[in-house]
């Protein structure tokens, strides 16, 4: 006879799920509205979605220290608080965008709004756990709304851009379950804490069982961190979204990922398996460079900026390798500057848009465009020039001090080549950043009319803007708060 | 006098926010304005300036990231002060001789910008703070070059760019790195560089450091064969672009050396104190001849100054004061020289829009004023005795006899090669029969090319005859610094070079 099991609902620790559950509840909440009053303005959804993100954030602030709950299948930790707080914060930067000038079908749905925050919640749940099976339903409930979000921009180029990243992460969950059918298979557990007790107790053998599942647990997050040679995907989704979506999905997706992998790695990192290291400079140095160069000869303005999201992810992913509490500070005030900057960026692109492809037959943002901007609309051609700048790690705006204190890191584990990588990296990507400001400010104009690169402006994106752009210049005084927040809760969570 | 090096540095930067509302027509009033404002405070910087005392002045010292040792940290002394000076002085010269029309408003903004982080660079003693002057030095360069140039100007501008900033990537790894030795050694991190200074580097750390630093400096210099950047930036630039390059930026390269490359790794300096030498002397017989082969007068003037860059970097590696001094001061006097001069070929321009020497001959007669001015300015740059030119050179040059005199001979043809080619350069567009008609109509100086001129002839032949209050300023933080190379040498043989090239009939 099974004795019944009795739990306290102390232990349950249940305050862990709250923030989930804010959003959840937004997500139902929002559907039913749709039931019953249909045709309400994009604004009230919009509003109504921050106004949840926004509690959601609050209910964020109040967990601290690394504390488990439901069957410790939950783990809130300080990685877990900041993932999450850079995912709200971009997704409330991102949401504001649905507030363009021009109509949008996909705005107008109350689904999108619902569909988005059940993408967070996925996400959220993924950074939330240090369980194989739950980071697994976080990534695919998350990875699902995001395909749906996609498609429904209603572009053909959008239904493609969907059905090739579903296509793609469809075949990353599958490595993804195989490598935890591995651990499980090899330890009886799906929870990290005790794949790297057992796997301790053994020694790491057999080593060939470990290299599978560690190998296909890194094919499976590559396609989320979109690492050479996981990456194909990456622009041509880019491309087809919508510009603000582009700019989260090399965000927020990314530091989930990030997460996962900092959890992941920590087990082998630490039980010095030379081989995981060497793997991980090898992808981070092949992506870099890959990256980097074929983002030189891109004609369109968004597909560099997304061959500019893989040569960042290398950047970080050295970082991953070390595996310090300094190089997971490292990563977080990395990502941290670089959210703000690059969801800047694709919003000007954003602002950018127009109806029709004037230009070329194929890209909406190719780089002729943007032809002597600096004459028509010398404003805007400012404001992306400095975030141009400072993706290309120009000092002193944001992303430098990001890129400062993580070769710094590199410099300070012992790998003065890999430092020297990172820098020949950051050297050639100047060049294909420089190529649009060349353009923006050195070429003659295309057009009188400086309404094409405010066609789709409005006061809310602009607002928008405003804030990346301001913390983007001023970031040197932003940076010591930032990483003293970003230590305390590292410390906290003892990775 | 609190927080003068601030003022010094941000005042510009607060008159470019100022400067987007004024109008276009004004503009360029507002630019001298703010420009004559900037130099007064640095000639108020140097009234203030305390000669007696070697070590850094009116220092300002803010902590910005304490976990990480960044701080901002700015002060001055003997060796920076004149550079400071040189700025403020040819930026606002080069803008009274300014007389482009187009997009002025952009164009006297990023001149002001450019003004704030040339400044800045020589004021920085945290190395981050000065990495980020030195590379925000290139956007407004990039500019004014891109924007405002002839020809090839989006090509050169690119290249510029490229060169400078793939130069100084190696140099942040550097400074990490050293950064990372000085929390090693006191257990708290630090980038500026009087704490740096304490540092004492084991000899391999120093050379594989001095090279990190060695390829960003040689590139700004820029050092053969490291060069080629030069002639076509200024070969495309405008006129006011060309003088500020000419007459500041390169000198950031050269600053540097003196202010990281000596005082940081001494023994490295020496070790590398020959190879460094050769392509110093390379850079003065080559570039001379590339000179003389030149046609357009632009690159006359671009190849004369990779040449005179030479001479410096002689003297700086001459590792004792009367080397380092002259250094320093040829930086100044060359800054002024070269700054006239381009200004000068932008006159010629702006009338006939055509740089090439063969155009010319016979401008004397009619234009004798601007053939007057341009000779004397020919004469510092070849380095007449009782110019400002001849000071530098001589000193750089008696520097470096101490340490090699053979060497010395040979940089010595550079002055002998810099004759040819400058004299040729004037006797083929100054002298003999008009031959072209255009040249018959052109009118001579007028009062704004006046204004901006006369005060650079003034300075040529003052600092020329009496150069001694600039000299011993310099000097006294030189020695400062080269005492503390002393005293951080690890190597028995750097201490005797030091010693032996700073005594024999030296200042001790």
């Amino acid at each position: 006879m099974i004795s019944p099991i009795s739990v306290s609902i102390d232990s349950l620790n249940i305050a862990l799920l709250a923030p989930m559950a804010i959003l959840s509840f937004g997500a139902l909440a929002i559907i039913c509205i749709d039931l019953f009053a249909k045709n309400l303005s994009k604004s009230f959804y919009v509003m109504l979605t921050l106004l949840f993100i926004f509690i959601d954030f609050t209910a964020l602030i109040g967990l601290n220290g690394p504390s488990r709950g439901f069957f410790d299948v939950m783990l809130v930790d300080g990685i877990s608080v900041l993932a999450q707080g850079i995912i709200l914060i971009s997704s409330a930067l991102f949401i504001i965008t649905a507030l363009s000038n021009k109509p949008f079908k996909e705005f107008k749905k109350a689904e999108y709004y619902a569909l988005f925050l059940f993408m967070i919640v996925g996400f959220q749940f993924m950074v939330a756990t240090d369980n194989l099976i739950l980071i697994f339903l976080g990534l695919e409930t998350a990875s699902l709304s995001l395909y749906t979000l996609i498609a429904m921009h209603n572009r053909n180029k959008a239904f493609e851009a969907a059905i090739k990243y579903f296509t793609m992460g469809a075949l990353a969950a599958g490595f993804f379950a195989l490598s935890s059918l591995v651990f499980y298979a090899l330890t009886g557990s799906v929870e990290l804490s005790v794949i790297e007790k057992v796997l301790n107790a053994r020694n790491y053998a057999p080593g060939s069982a470990i290299l599978a599942g560690i190998v296909f647990m890194l094919i499976a997050l590559g396609f989320k961190l979109s690492v050479v040679p996981t990456h194909t995907w990456t622009p041509d989704v880019y491309e087809g979204s919508s510009a603000p979506l582009a700019g989260y999905m090399s965000v927020v997706p990314k530091i989930a990922g990030l997460v996962v992998a900092i959890r992941f790695l920590d087990i082998f990192l630490h039980a010095q398996i030379a081989w995981v290291e060497d793997v991980l400079i090898f992808l981070a140095v092949i992506t870099m460079f890959l990256a980097n160069i074929t983002a030189l000869v891109q004609e369109d303005v968004k597909r560099m900026l997304a061959f500019s999201s893989i040569a960042h992810a290398g950047f970080v992913l050295t970082a991953l390798m070390i595996g310090s509490t300094q190089a997971n500070s490292a990563i977080f005030l990395y990502w941290v500057l670089f959210m703000f900057t690059n969801i800047g960026a694709f919003t000007m692109l954003w602002i950018a848009r127009h109806k029709k492809n004037l230009w070329d037959s194929r890209y909406q943002h190719p780089f002729t465009k943007f032809s002597g901007m600096v004459k028509v609309s010398p404003m805007m051609a400012t404001i992306m020039a400095i975030f141009m700048f400072t993706l290309a790690g120009m000092p002193p705006f944001s992303v430098f001090w990001g890129k400062l204190y993580l070769i710094g890191t590199v410099v300070d584990s012992g790998h003065v080549i890999l430092a020297v990588i990172m820098v020949i990296n950051s050297a050639i990507a100047v060049y294909y950043y420089m190529k649009l400001i060349v353009y923006m400010f050195l070429k003659d104009p295309i057009t009188e009319d400086g309404n094409i690169y405010i066609a789709n402006s409005s006061t809310p994106i602009k607002v928008i803007v405003g804030i990346t752009l301001t913390f983007t210049i001023v970031a040197s005084v932003f940076v010591e708060p930032i990483l003293g927040i970003i230590s305390t809760l590292m410390k906290s969570s003892g990775l | 006098m609190e927080h003068i090096l601030s003022l010094i540095v941000f005042f510009p930067l607060v008159a470019v926010f100022f400067g987007f509302v004024i109008n276009k027509d004004s503009i360029k009033t507002f630019g001298i304005v703010v420009t004559f404002v900037e130099f007064i405070f640095s000639i108020v910087l140097w009234i203030g300036f305390d000669t007696n005392n070697a070590g850094f002045q009116f220092v300002e010292y803010v902590s910005l990231i304490k976990q990480f040792g960044v701080s901002y940290y700015l002060g001055v002394d003997g060796i920076s002060l004149f550079l400071v000076i040189l700025s403020t002085f040819m930026t606002l010269v080069s803008l009274i001789g300014l007389n482009i029309k187009k997009d002025i408003k952009n164009l006297v903004l990023t001149i002001l910008f450019l003004e704030m982080t040339l400044v800045g660079v020589f004021l920085s003693l945290d190395m981050i703070l000065f990495y980020i002057f030195w590379e925000l030095s290139l956007i407004p360069m990039l500019y004014i070059i891109g924007a405002w140039g002839s020809g090839q100007r989006i090509y050169a501008a690119i290249k510029f760019f490229l060169y400078t900033f793939a130069g100084s990537a190696l140099m942040l790894v550097g400074i990490l790195y050293l950064g990372y030795q000085y929390f090693i050694a006191t257990g708290t991190w630090s980038f500026s560089i009087p704490d740096w200074h304490l540092l004492v580097l084991p000899f391999n750390m120093q050379l594989w450091l001095f090279g990190a630093f060695f390829i960003a400096f040689a590139v700004k210099v820029p050092m053969f064969p490291f060069h080629t950047w030069l002639p076509y930036a200024h070969g495309q630039a405008p006129t006011i672009g060309s003088v500020l390059l000419a007459a500041v930026m390169l000198k950031m390269g050269t600053y540097a050396f003196v202010r990281f490359s000596l005082p940081l790794f001494p023994d490295a300096s020496v070790y590398f104190l020959y190879p460094i030498a050769t392509i110093a002397i390379i850079m003065v017989i080559y570039a001379a001849m590339v000179a003389y082969a030149q046609e357009d007068m632009k690159q006359v003037i671009a190849y004369s100054s990779i040449s005179h860059m030479g001479i410096i970097i002689i003297g700086t590696f001459a590792m004792n004061a009367e080397g380092i001094t002259g250094a320093i001061f040829l930086m100044l006097s060359h800054g002024i020289v070269s700054g006239a001069l381009f200004m000068l070929v932008g006159v010629i321009y702006d009338r006939r829009h055509t740089k090439t020497i063969s155009e010319f001959g016979g401008l004397a007669t009619v234009m004798p004023r601007y053939a007057g001015i341009f000779g004397v300015m020919m004469m510092a740059a070849v380095g007449l005795p009782l110019t400002i030119g001849f000071v530098g050179e001589f000193l750089s040059l008696l520097g470096f006899y101490k340490v090699n005199w053979f060497m010395t001979l040979l940089a010595g043809t550079g002055i002998i090669l810099g004759a040819v080619y400058m004299l040729v350069l004037f006797k083929r567009s100054f002298f003999g029969e008009v031959t072209k008609q255009e040249n018959r109509e052109l009118k001579d100086l007028d009062k704004r090319e006046f204004a901006a001129l006369i005060p650079l002839v003034a300075l040529v032949i003052i600092l020329g005859v009496y150069p001694k209050p600039v000299l011993t300023t310099i000097d006294m933080s030189v020695k400062k610094m080269i005492n503390l190379m002393q005293k951080k040498a690890v190597l028995p043989d750097t201490r005797k070079l030091l010693i032996r090239v700073n005594s024999v009939g030296g200042t001790k």
